[in-house]
Protein backbone atom coordinates (compact mmCIF):
# COMPACT_ATOMS: atom_id res chain seq x y z
CA UNK A 1 0.00 0.00 0.00
CA UNK A 2 2.79 2.51 0.77
CA UNK A 3 4.90 1.88 -2.10
CA UNK A 4 4.54 4.65 -4.20
CA UNK A 5 7.37 3.77 -6.05
CA UNK A 6 7.29 5.08 -9.72
CA UNK A 7 9.23 4.03 -12.09
CA UNK A 8 9.64 5.41 -15.85
CA UNK A 9 11.15 3.48 -18.48
CA UNK A 10 12.57 4.35 -21.80
CA UNK A 11 9.42 7.05 -21.87
CA UNK A 12 8.57 8.64 -25.35
CA UNK A 13 5.56 10.83 -26.41
CA UNK A 14 4.70 12.98 -29.87
CA UNK A 15 1.77 15.21 -30.05
CA UNK A 16 -0.33 14.52 -32.94
CA UNK A 17 0.97 17.10 -35.30
CA UNK A 18 4.16 15.51 -34.91
CA UNK A 19 5.78 17.05 -32.25
CA UNK A 20 8.46 14.89 -30.30
CA UNK A 21 7.94 16.63 -26.67
CA UNK A 22 9.47 13.32 -25.07
CA UNK A 23 12.16 11.72 -26.88
CA UNK A 24 13.79 8.92 -24.13
CA UNK A 25 13.18 9.28 -20.53
CA UNK A 26 13.90 6.77 -17.60
CA UNK A 27 13.93 7.41 -13.62
CA UNK A 28 13.07 5.97 -10.68
CA UNK A 29 11.56 8.54 -7.84
CA UNK A 30 11.14 5.94 -4.23
CA UNK A 31 8.40 6.25 -1.98
CA UNK A 32 8.69 9.40 0.05
CA UNK A 33 10.61 10.90 -2.58
CA UNK A 34 10.18 14.62 -3.14
CA UNK A 35 11.38 15.52 -6.40
CA UNK A 36 12.16 18.38 -8.91
CA UNK A 37 11.60 18.40 -12.48
CA UNK A 38 13.28 21.42 -14.17
CA UNK A 39 14.01 22.28 -17.39
CA UNK A 40 13.57 25.40 -20.33
CA UNK A 41 10.53 26.36 -21.42
CA UNK A 42 9.33 23.42 -24.16
CA UNK A 43 11.78 21.11 -22.72
CA UNK A 44 8.90 19.01 -21.72
CA UNK A 45 8.25 19.16 -18.17
CA UNK A 46 4.03 19.45 -18.65
CA UNK A 47 3.75 16.77 -21.10
CA UNK A 48 5.94 14.42 -18.91
CA UNK A 49 3.46 14.79 -16.08
CA UNK A 50 0.56 14.28 -17.88
CA UNK A 51 2.06 11.11 -18.85
CA UNK A 52 2.41 9.82 -15.21
CA UNK A 53 -0.68 10.28 -14.87
CA UNK A 54 -2.25 8.63 -17.61
CA UNK A 55 -3.58 12.08 -19.37
CA UNK A 56 -1.81 10.65 -22.58
CA UNK A 57 -0.35 7.11 -23.04
CA UNK A 58 3.23 7.20 -24.59
CA UNK A 59 4.44 6.03 -27.71
CA UNK A 60 7.06 3.82 -26.51
CA UNK A 61 8.04 2.87 -22.76
CA UNK A 62 6.43 2.73 -19.58
CA UNK A 63 5.06 4.10 -16.27
CA UNK A 64 4.94 1.95 -13.47
CA UNK A 65 3.24 3.21 -10.24
CA UNK A 66 4.40 0.62 -7.29
CA UNK A 67 4.47 -2.39 -9.32
CA UNK A 68 1.66 -1.46 -11.74
CA UNK A 69 1.90 -0.69 -15.08
CA UNK A 70 -0.09 2.57 -16.02
CA UNK A 71 -2.68 1.35 -18.64
CA UNK A 72 -5.95 2.12 -19.40
CA UNK A 73 -7.14 -0.60 -17.37
CA UNK A 74 -5.04 0.77 -13.94
CA UNK A 75 -6.20 3.81 -14.71
CA UNK A 76 -8.67 4.60 -12.36
CA UNK A 77 -6.91 2.56 -9.51
CA UNK A 78 -3.77 4.81 -9.92
CA UNK A 79 -5.48 8.16 -9.88
CA UNK A 80 -7.14 7.71 -6.76
CA UNK A 81 -3.63 7.93 -5.24
CA UNK A 82 -1.56 10.66 -7.95
CA UNK A 83 -2.73 13.98 -7.94
CA UNK A 84 -1.78 16.70 -10.15
CA UNK A 85 -1.94 20.49 -9.87
CA UNK A 86 -2.21 22.34 -13.88
CA UNK A 87 -0.11 24.75 -14.79
CA UNK A 88 -3.14 26.83 -15.66
CA UNK A 89 -5.23 26.34 -12.91
CA UNK A 90 -8.12 27.56 -15.31
CA UNK A 91 -8.05 24.14 -16.24
CA UNK A 92 -8.50 22.90 -12.87
CA UNK A 93 -11.45 24.63 -11.62
CA UNK A 94 -14.42 24.08 -13.29
CA UNK A 95 -17.77 24.23 -10.95
CA UNK A 96 -19.66 27.73 -9.57
CA UNK A 97 -18.07 27.71 -6.08
CA UNK A 98 -14.25 27.48 -4.54
CA UNK A 99 -16.37 25.11 -2.04
CA UNK A 100 -17.82 23.17 -4.89
CA UNK A 101 -14.74 22.94 -6.65
CA UNK A 102 -12.64 21.76 -3.61
CA UNK A 103 -15.45 19.26 -2.63
CA UNK A 104 -15.75 17.56 -5.84
CA UNK A 105 -13.10 14.89 -5.69
CA UNK A 106 -13.84 14.16 -2.33
CA UNK A 107 -17.40 13.67 -3.09
CA UNK A 108 -16.40 11.55 -6.37
CA UNK A 109 -14.81 9.07 -3.59
CA UNK A 110 -18.46 9.17 -1.88
CA UNK A 111 -16.76 11.16 1.48
CA UNK A 112 -19.92 11.73 3.61
CA UNK A 113 -21.79 15.27 3.69
CA UNK A 114 -19.76 16.03 7.04
CA UNK A 115 -16.58 14.65 6.00
CA UNK A 116 -16.33 17.00 2.66
CA UNK A 117 -16.85 19.40 4.63
CA UNK A 118 -14.07 18.92 6.62
CA UNK A 119 -11.35 18.11 3.90
CA UNK A 120 -12.57 21.39 2.73
CA UNK A 121 -12.59 23.36 5.09
CA UNK A 122 -8.82 21.86 5.76
CA UNK A 123 -7.48 22.33 2.34
CA UNK A 124 -8.87 25.95 2.18
CA UNK A 125 -7.14 26.50 5.92
CA UNK A 126 -3.76 25.09 4.58
CA UNK A 127 -3.36 27.30 0.76
CA UNK A 128 -5.04 30.39 3.06
CA UNK A 129 -8.08 31.20 1.26
CA UNK A 130 -11.21 30.40 3.89
CA UNK A 131 -12.68 33.36 3.11
CA UNK A 132 -13.13 32.77 0.01
CA UNK A 133 -15.16 29.62 0.45
CA UNK A 134 -18.04 30.65 -1.82
CA UNK A 135 -16.69 33.06 -4.51
CA UNK A 136 -16.83 31.99 -8.05
CA UNK A 137 -13.65 30.91 -8.96
CA UNK A 138 -13.58 32.65 -12.38
CA UNK A 139 -13.87 35.58 -10.14
CA UNK A 140 -11.23 35.05 -8.36
CA UNK A 141 -7.27 36.59 -8.72
CA UNK A 142 -4.52 34.81 -10.34
CA UNK A 143 -2.94 33.69 -7.40
CA UNK A 144 -6.53 32.80 -5.27
CA UNK A 145 -6.72 30.46 -8.44
CA UNK A 146 -3.80 28.87 -7.98
CA UNK A 147 -4.41 28.84 -4.49
CA UNK A 148 -8.11 27.44 -5.02
CA UNK A 149 -6.40 24.54 -7.44
CA UNK A 150 -4.23 23.32 -5.16
CA UNK A 151 -7.18 23.00 -2.44
CA UNK A 152 -8.81 20.85 -4.68
CA UNK A 153 -5.95 18.55 -5.06
CA UNK A 154 -5.04 18.95 -1.01
CA UNK A 155 -8.46 17.60 -0.61
CA UNK A 156 -8.01 14.43 -2.19
CA UNK A 157 -5.25 13.32 0.26
CA UNK A 158 -3.11 11.99 -2.28
CA UNK A 159 -0.03 9.72 -1.57
CA UNK A 160 1.89 10.79 -4.34
CA UNK A 161 1.53 15.31 -4.90
CA UNK A 162 2.36 16.16 -8.44
CA UNK A 163 2.43 20.19 -9.27
CA UNK A 164 2.98 21.92 -12.67
CA UNK A 165 4.78 25.27 -11.57
CA UNK A 166 2.74 25.69 -8.35
CA UNK A 167 4.03 28.71 -7.20
CA UNK A 168 3.87 30.92 -10.56
CA UNK A 169 1.55 33.96 -9.97
CA UNK A 170 2.09 33.70 -6.43
CA UNK A 171 3.26 36.49 -3.79
CA UNK A 172 6.00 36.13 -1.73
CA UNK A 173 3.62 35.25 1.59
CA UNK A 174 1.65 32.72 -0.31
CA UNK A 175 4.88 31.65 -1.91
CA UNK A 176 6.10 30.92 1.53
CA UNK A 177 2.77 29.44 2.68
CA UNK A 178 3.03 26.63 -0.26
CA UNK A 179 6.72 25.84 0.78
CA UNK A 180 5.67 25.03 4.09
CA UNK A 181 2.68 22.56 2.93
CA UNK A 182 5.22 20.97 0.28
CA UNK A 183 7.65 20.64 3.31
CA UNK A 184 5.07 18.93 5.89
CA UNK A 185 3.95 16.90 2.76
CA UNK A 186 5.65 13.87 3.89
CA UNK A 187 4.50 11.12 0.87
CA UNK A 188 5.97 11.26 -2.64
CA UNK A 189 5.82 14.75 -4.58
CA UNK A 190 6.80 15.87 -7.72
CA UNK A 191 7.27 19.60 -8.74
CA UNK A 192 8.05 20.64 -11.75
CA UNK A 193 9.57 24.88 -11.68
CA UNK A 194 10.84 27.42 -12.83
CA UNK A 195 11.62 28.61 -9.56
CA UNK A 196 14.93 26.90 -8.68
CA UNK A 197 15.10 28.24 -5.08
CA UNK A 198 11.49 25.94 -4.52
CA UNK A 199 13.18 23.25 -5.65
CA UNK A 200 16.24 23.52 -3.67
CA UNK A 201 13.93 23.84 -0.62
CA UNK A 202 11.39 21.43 -1.24
CA UNK A 203 12.86 18.87 -3.55
CA UNK A 204 16.17 15.91 -2.18
CA UNK A 205 16.21 15.12 -6.16
CA UNK A 206 16.51 17.05 -9.17
CA UNK A 207 15.69 15.75 -12.92
CA UNK A 208 16.79 18.17 -15.50
CA UNK A 209 14.97 17.72 -18.78
CA UNK A 210 16.39 19.27 -22.13
CA UNK A 211 14.18 18.36 -25.44
CA UNK A 212 12.76 15.94 -24.45
CA UNK A 213 15.56 13.60 -22.99
CA UNK A 214 17.55 13.72 -19.08
CA UNK A 215 19.99 15.88 -18.64
CA UNK A 216 21.26 14.73 -15.75
CA UNK A 217 19.63 13.36 -12.25
CA UNK A 218 21.24 13.69 -8.63
CA UNK A 219 21.03 15.33 -5.35
CA UNK A 220 19.06 18.95 -5.80
CA UNK A 221 22.30 20.94 -4.35
CA UNK A 222 24.66 19.08 -6.39
CA UNK A 223 22.56 19.39 -9.64
CA UNK A 224 21.75 22.81 -9.21
CA UNK A 225 25.05 24.20 -8.45
CA UNK A 226 26.61 22.80 -11.82
CA UNK A 227 26.94 25.70 -13.60
CA UNK A 228 27.93 24.51 -16.38
CA UNK A 229 25.37 21.73 -16.71
CA UNK A 230 22.61 24.65 -16.27
CA UNK A 231 23.37 26.89 -18.39
CA UNK A 232 23.95 23.99 -21.59
CA UNK A 233 20.02 23.60 -20.11
CA UNK A 234 19.22 27.04 -20.90
CA UNK A 235 19.04 27.36 -17.19
CA UNK A 236 20.89 29.82 -14.38
CA UNK A 237 22.32 28.45 -10.99
CA UNK A 238 19.65 29.91 -8.39
CA UNK A 239 20.46 33.14 -6.57
CA UNK A 240 20.46 31.40 -3.12
CA UNK A 241 23.97 29.07 -4.36
CA UNK A 242 25.09 32.04 -6.03
CA UNK A 243 24.62 33.97 -2.87
CA UNK A 244 26.56 30.82 -0.86
CA UNK A 245 29.24 29.91 -2.70
CA UNK A 246 30.04 33.85 -3.14
CA UNK A 247 30.07 34.03 1.20
CA UNK A 248 31.71 30.61 0.53
CA UNK A 249 34.75 32.15 -1.06
CA UNK A 250 34.47 35.27 0.94
CA UNK A 251 34.27 37.18 -1.50
CA UNK A 252 31.22 39.44 -1.10
CA UNK A 253 32.83 42.52 -0.34
CA UNK A 254 34.58 42.05 -3.57
CA UNK A 255 30.95 42.71 -5.54
CA UNK B 1 -16.07 44.31 -25.55
CA UNK B 2 -17.67 45.91 -22.10
CA UNK B 3 -20.86 44.13 -23.67
CA UNK B 4 -19.16 40.49 -23.81
CA UNK B 5 -18.06 41.21 -20.46
CA UNK B 6 -21.10 41.91 -19.05
CA UNK B 7 -22.19 39.07 -20.70
CA UNK B 8 -20.36 36.78 -19.00
CA UNK B 9 -20.81 38.11 -15.86
CA UNK B 10 -24.71 37.65 -17.15
CA UNK B 11 -24.49 34.49 -18.04
CA UNK B 12 -23.13 33.14 -14.98
CA UNK B 13 -25.74 35.40 -12.65
CA UNK B 14 -28.14 32.49 -12.56
CA UNK B 15 -24.98 30.65 -10.62
CA UNK B 16 -24.55 33.48 -8.41
CA UNK B 17 -28.28 33.50 -8.02
CA UNK B 18 -28.65 29.61 -6.86
CA UNK B 19 -26.33 30.16 -4.56
CA UNK B 20 -28.48 32.53 -2.80
CA UNK B 21 -30.31 31.55 0.49
CA UNK B 22 -34.03 31.65 0.46
CA UNK B 23 -37.05 29.52 2.01
CA UNK B 24 -37.25 28.49 -1.66
CA UNK B 25 -33.50 28.02 -2.25
CA UNK B 26 -33.76 25.51 0.59
CA UNK B 27 -36.11 23.23 -0.34
CA UNK B 28 -35.23 20.39 -1.59
CA UNK B 29 -34.10 20.38 -5.44
CA UNK B 30 -36.28 17.17 -6.07
CA UNK B 31 -39.46 18.41 -4.84
CA UNK B 32 -39.11 22.15 -7.11
CA UNK B 33 -38.26 19.64 -10.18
CA UNK B 34 -41.48 18.00 -9.98
CA UNK B 35 -43.45 20.77 -9.17
CA UNK B 36 -42.07 22.82 -11.47
CA UNK B 37 -42.69 19.41 -14.12
CA UNK B 38 -46.26 19.46 -12.88
CA UNK B 39 -46.85 23.04 -13.12
CA UNK B 40 -45.81 22.34 -17.29
CA UNK B 41 -47.78 19.56 -17.62
CA UNK B 42 -51.10 21.36 -16.32
CA UNK B 43 -50.39 24.39 -18.31
CA UNK B 44 -50.14 22.44 -22.28
CA UNK B 45 -53.11 20.56 -20.98
CA UNK B 46 -55.32 23.31 -21.21
CA UNK B 47 -56.84 23.77 -24.84
CA UNK B 48 -56.32 26.33 -27.47
CA UNK B 49 -59.12 28.49 -26.67
CA UNK B 50 -58.94 27.75 -22.94
CA UNK B 51 -56.56 31.13 -22.21
CA UNK B 52 -58.96 32.95 -18.44
CA UNK B 53 -58.30 29.69 -17.04
CA UNK B 54 -54.80 29.69 -17.43
CA UNK B 55 -54.28 33.31 -15.49
CA UNK B 56 -54.04 31.71 -11.97
CA UNK B 57 -50.96 29.67 -13.26
CA UNK B 58 -48.98 33.33 -12.90
CA UNK B 59 -49.20 32.45 -9.04
CA UNK B 60 -47.09 29.91 -9.19
CA UNK B 61 -43.58 31.65 -11.04
CA UNK B 62 -44.64 34.95 -9.20
CA UNK B 63 -44.71 33.17 -5.87
CA UNK B 64 -41.44 31.65 -6.37
CA UNK B 65 -40.22 35.23 -7.91
CA UNK B 66 -41.42 36.82 -5.00
CA UNK B 67 -40.06 34.56 -1.86
CA UNK B 68 -36.66 33.55 -3.43
CA UNK B 69 -35.95 37.41 -4.05
CA UNK B 70 -35.56 37.01 -7.69
CA UNK B 71 -33.99 40.07 -9.51
CA UNK B 72 -36.78 41.01 -12.13
CA UNK B 73 -34.81 42.69 -14.62
CA UNK B 74 -32.21 39.75 -15.80
CA UNK B 75 -35.23 37.39 -15.35
CA UNK B 76 -36.97 40.01 -18.05
CA UNK B 77 -33.87 40.21 -20.15
CA UNK B 78 -33.64 36.35 -20.92
CA UNK B 79 -37.42 36.03 -21.82
CA UNK B 80 -37.00 39.34 -23.77
CA UNK B 81 -34.26 36.93 -25.88
CA UNK B 82 -36.61 34.08 -26.61
CA UNK B 83 -39.91 35.84 -26.96
CA UNK B 84 -39.27 36.48 -30.38
CA UNK B 85 -39.28 32.70 -31.08
CA UNK B 86 -42.26 32.25 -29.50
CA UNK B 87 -43.31 35.36 -31.68
CA UNK B 88 -42.72 33.20 -34.81
CA UNK B 89 -43.98 30.72 -33.82
CA UNK B 90 -47.62 31.46 -32.66
CA UNK B 91 -47.94 34.42 -35.70
CA UNK B 92 -48.79 32.29 -37.78
CA UNK B 93 -52.38 31.44 -36.49
CA UNK B 94 -54.19 34.23 -36.75
CA UNK B 95 -53.20 34.12 -40.72
CA UNK B 96 -54.95 30.22 -40.60
CA UNK B 97 -57.84 30.78 -37.84
CA UNK B 98 -60.56 32.87 -37.35
CA UNK B 99 -60.39 32.48 -33.95
CA UNK B 100 -56.67 32.48 -34.63
CA UNK B 101 -55.75 35.31 -32.37
CA UNK B 102 -56.72 33.20 -29.31
CA UNK B 103 -54.76 30.66 -30.35
CA UNK B 104 -51.80 32.98 -30.53
CA UNK B 105 -52.74 34.79 -26.92
CA UNK B 106 -52.29 31.00 -25.49
CA UNK B 107 -49.04 30.24 -27.14
CA UNK B 108 -47.81 33.00 -25.87
CA UNK B 109 -48.86 32.87 -22.21
CA UNK B 110 -48.28 29.40 -22.62
CA UNK B 111 -44.60 29.31 -23.45
CA UNK B 112 -43.78 32.76 -21.52
CA UNK B 113 -44.96 30.43 -18.22
CA UNK B 114 -42.81 27.83 -19.46
CA UNK B 115 -39.74 29.72 -19.72
CA UNK B 116 -39.81 31.53 -16.68
CA UNK B 117 -40.71 28.59 -14.48
CA UNK B 118 -36.96 26.96 -16.10
CA UNK B 119 -35.62 30.10 -15.29
CA UNK B 120 -36.44 30.26 -11.86
CA UNK B 121 -35.84 26.54 -10.97
CA UNK B 122 -32.35 26.84 -12.49
CA UNK B 123 -31.91 30.46 -10.50
CA UNK B 124 -33.40 29.06 -7.10
CA UNK B 125 -31.45 25.65 -7.44
CA UNK B 126 -28.79 25.58 -9.63
CA UNK B 127 -27.12 23.26 -12.29
CA UNK B 128 -25.35 20.67 -10.71
CA UNK B 129 -28.14 20.38 -8.13
CA UNK B 130 -30.80 20.28 -10.13
CA UNK B 131 -28.29 17.72 -11.66
CA UNK B 132 -28.72 15.30 -8.76
CA UNK B 133 -32.20 15.67 -8.04
CA UNK B 134 -32.14 14.22 -11.71
CA UNK B 135 -30.59 10.99 -10.95
CA UNK B 136 -32.74 11.10 -7.82
CA UNK B 137 -35.29 10.43 -10.32
CA UNK B 138 -33.64 7.65 -12.31
CA UNK B 139 -33.45 10.23 -15.41
CA UNK B 140 -30.62 7.84 -17.43
CA UNK B 141 -27.12 9.23 -16.65
CA UNK B 142 -25.94 10.03 -20.55
CA UNK B 143 -29.11 12.63 -20.18
CA UNK B 144 -27.81 14.24 -16.66
CA UNK B 145 -24.60 14.59 -18.07
CA UNK B 146 -25.49 16.03 -21.74
CA UNK B 147 -27.25 18.60 -19.56
CA UNK B 148 -24.69 19.44 -17.23
CA UNK B 149 -21.57 19.38 -19.69
CA UNK B 150 -23.32 21.08 -22.06
CA UNK B 151 -24.31 23.74 -19.56
CA UNK B 152 -20.52 24.03 -18.43
CA UNK B 153 -19.39 24.00 -22.10
CA UNK B 154 -20.85 27.63 -22.53
CA UNK B 155 -19.39 29.10 -19.89
CA UNK B 156 -16.18 27.82 -21.10
CA UNK B 157 -16.73 29.05 -24.67
CA UNK B 158 -17.74 32.40 -23.16
CA UNK B 159 -14.75 32.72 -21.14
CA UNK B 160 -12.33 32.15 -24.00
CA UNK B 161 -14.14 34.10 -26.33
CA UNK B 162 -13.79 37.13 -23.75
CA UNK B 163 -9.75 36.25 -23.61
CA UNK B 164 -9.76 36.15 -27.59
CA UNK B 165 -11.88 39.53 -27.94
CA UNK B 166 -9.67 41.37 -25.01
CA UNK B 167 -6.13 40.55 -26.67
CA UNK B 168 -7.96 40.96 -30.43
CA UNK B 169 -9.09 44.63 -29.47
CA UNK B 170 -6.08 45.63 -27.78
CA UNK B 171 -3.96 45.41 -30.70
CA UNK B 172 -6.68 46.58 -33.05
CA UNK B 173 -7.93 49.71 -31.02
CA UNK B 174 -8.55 51.49 -34.31
CA UNK B 175 -11.98 49.51 -35.35
CA UNK B 176 -14.91 48.55 -33.73
CA UNK B 177 -16.09 44.79 -33.40
CA UNK B 178 -14.16 42.43 -35.26
CA UNK B 179 -13.53 42.83 -39.29
CA UNK B 180 -15.13 40.65 -41.55
CA UNK B 181 -11.65 38.97 -42.96
CA UNK B 182 -10.90 38.14 -39.24
CA UNK B 183 -13.83 36.63 -38.49
CA UNK B 184 -13.29 33.82 -40.00
CA UNK B 185 -10.23 32.58 -38.57
CA UNK B 186 -11.32 34.15 -35.10
CA UNK B 187 -14.29 31.85 -35.12
CA UNK B 188 -12.47 28.84 -36.12
CA UNK B 189 -9.96 29.54 -33.19
CA UNK B 190 -12.59 30.18 -30.76
CA UNK B 191 -13.95 26.93 -31.53
CA UNK B 192 -10.57 25.22 -31.65
CA UNK B 193 -9.48 26.74 -27.87
CA UNK B 194 -12.56 25.87 -26.35
CA UNK B 195 -12.69 22.64 -27.26
CA UNK B 196 -8.92 22.11 -26.43
CA UNK B 197 -9.56 23.83 -22.34
CA UNK B 198 -12.95 21.75 -22.35
CA UNK B 199 -10.56 18.66 -23.04
CA UNK B 200 -8.24 20.03 -20.10
CA UNK B 201 -11.15 20.30 -17.88
CA UNK B 202 -12.50 17.38 -18.47
CA UNK B 203 -8.55 15.86 -17.82
CA UNK B 204 -9.10 17.62 -14.22
CA UNK B 205 -12.34 16.38 -13.53
CA UNK B 206 -11.20 12.90 -14.39
CA UNK B 207 -8.03 13.27 -12.36
CA UNK B 208 -10.59 13.93 -9.30
CA UNK B 209 -12.54 10.57 -9.69
CA UNK B 210 -15.04 11.54 -12.20
CA UNK B 211 -16.52 8.70 -13.86
CA UNK B 212 -19.25 10.38 -15.82
CA UNK B 213 -21.70 11.15 -13.03
CA UNK B 214 -22.01 14.39 -11.10
CA UNK B 215 -21.41 13.89 -7.57
CA UNK B 216 -24.28 13.29 -4.98
CA UNK B 217 -24.27 16.49 -3.26
CA UNK B 218 -24.89 14.71 -0.25
CA UNK B 219 -28.33 16.12 -0.26
CA UNK B 220 -30.89 14.39 2.38
CA UNK B 221 -34.23 12.94 1.70
CA UNK B 222 -37.66 15.24 1.51
CA UNK B 223 -39.15 16.88 4.36
CA UNK B 224 -41.89 17.83 5.78
CA UNK B 225 -42.10 21.44 4.35
CA UNK B 226 -40.77 19.96 0.72
CA UNK B 227 -43.82 17.37 0.53
CA UNK B 228 -46.24 20.51 1.56
CA UNK B 229 -44.96 22.58 -0.90
CA UNK B 230 -44.62 20.36 -3.57
CA UNK B 231 -48.20 18.56 -2.48
CA UNK B 232 -49.88 22.38 -1.96
CA UNK B 233 -48.41 23.87 -5.49
CA UNK B 234 -49.73 20.35 -7.28
CA UNK B 235 -53.25 20.73 -5.36
CA UNK B 236 -53.41 24.20 -6.74
CA UNK B 237 -53.38 23.37 -10.08
CA UNK B 238 -55.35 20.39 -9.74
CA UNK B 239 -57.95 23.20 -8.42
CA UNK B 240 -56.87 25.93 -11.14
CA UNK B 241 -57.59 22.88 -13.87
CA UNK B 242 -61.04 21.96 -13.19
CA UNK B 243 -62.25 24.74 -11.64
CA UNK B 244 -62.36 28.20 -14.00
CA UNK B 245 -61.42 30.44 -10.78
CA UNK B 246 -61.63 33.76 -13.16
CA UNK B 247 -65.16 32.91 -14.47
CA UNK B 248 -66.27 31.85 -10.65
CA UNK B 249 -64.59 35.18 -9.28
CA UNK B 250 -66.62 37.26 -12.13
CA UNK B 251 -69.72 35.63 -11.00
CA UNK B 252 -68.84 36.17 -7.38
CA UNK B 253 -68.13 40.02 -8.26
CA UNK B 254 -70.72 40.76 -10.43
CA UNK B 255 -73.69 38.26 -9.11
CA UNK B 256 -75.32 35.48 -10.85
CA UNK B 257 -77.93 37.27 -13.60
N1 LIG C 1 -1.12 20.16 -27.38
C1 LIG C 1 0.06 20.19 -27.98
N2 LIG C 1 0.16 19.89 -29.30
C2 LIG C 1 1.35 19.91 -29.92
N3 LIG C 1 2.52 20.22 -29.33
C3 LIG C 1 2.49 20.52 -28.03
C4 LIG C 1 1.27 20.54 -27.29
N4 LIG C 1 1.55 20.88 -26.02
C5 LIG C 1 2.86 21.08 -25.97
N5 LIG C 1 3.45 20.86 -27.17
C6 LIG C 1 4.89 20.96 -27.49
O1 LIG C 1 5.57 20.01 -26.72
C7 LIG C 1 6.80 20.54 -26.23
C8 LIG C 1 6.87 20.37 -24.73
O2 LIG C 1 5.84 21.15 -24.14
P1 LIG C 1 5.59 21.18 -22.58
O3 LIG C 1 4.32 21.89 -22.36
O4 LIG C 1 5.71 19.81 -22.04
O5 LIG C 1 6.81 22.07 -22.10
P2 LIG C 1 7.19 22.55 -20.64
O6 LIG C 1 8.54 22.00 -20.33
O7 LIG C 1 6.10 22.27 -19.69
O8 LIG C 1 7.35 24.13 -20.86
P3 LIG C 1 7.00 25.35 -19.87
O9 LIG C 1 8.18 25.50 -18.98
O10 LIG C 1 6.94 26.50 -20.81
O11 LIG C 1 5.76 25.05 -19.17
C9 LIG C 1 6.85 21.99 -26.69
O12 LIG C 1 7.74 22.06 -27.78
C10 LIG C 1 5.43 22.31 -27.13
O13 LIG C 1 5.47 23.16 -28.24
MG1 LIG D 1 4.76 23.38 -18.63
Amino acid sequence: MSHHKIEVRNLAYSYPDGCQAIRDISFTIRHGESVGIIGANGSGKSTLLMLLLGIMFPSKGQVLVGDVALTKKTLAMIRQRLQLVFQDSDDQLFTTSVFDDVAFGPRNYNLSPTEVDTRVDEALEQVGIAHLKYKAPYKLSGGQKKAAAIATVLAMHPDVLIMDEPTSGLDPKSRRRLIDILKCFDHTKIITSHDLDLVLDTCQITIVINDGTVAAIGPTEEVLSNRELLERCDLEVPLSIKLRSLQGNGRHDAD
Amino acid sequence: MQKILSAMDNIRLFDDLARKKSAIHSLHPVAKLITTFAFLLFLVSFGRYEIIKLLPFVAFPLFMIIKADLPLIPLGQRLLVVEPLIVGVGILNPLFDPAGWLTFASIMIKATLTVVAALVLVGTTGMDRLASALYKLKVPDMFVLQLTLTYRYIFVLVEELVVMMRAYSLRSYTQKGISFKDGGPFVGQLLLRTLDRAQRVHYAMGLRGFQGRYPDDGQTSLKAKDLVFALGWIGFFLLCRFYNWPALLGLLLGGIQ
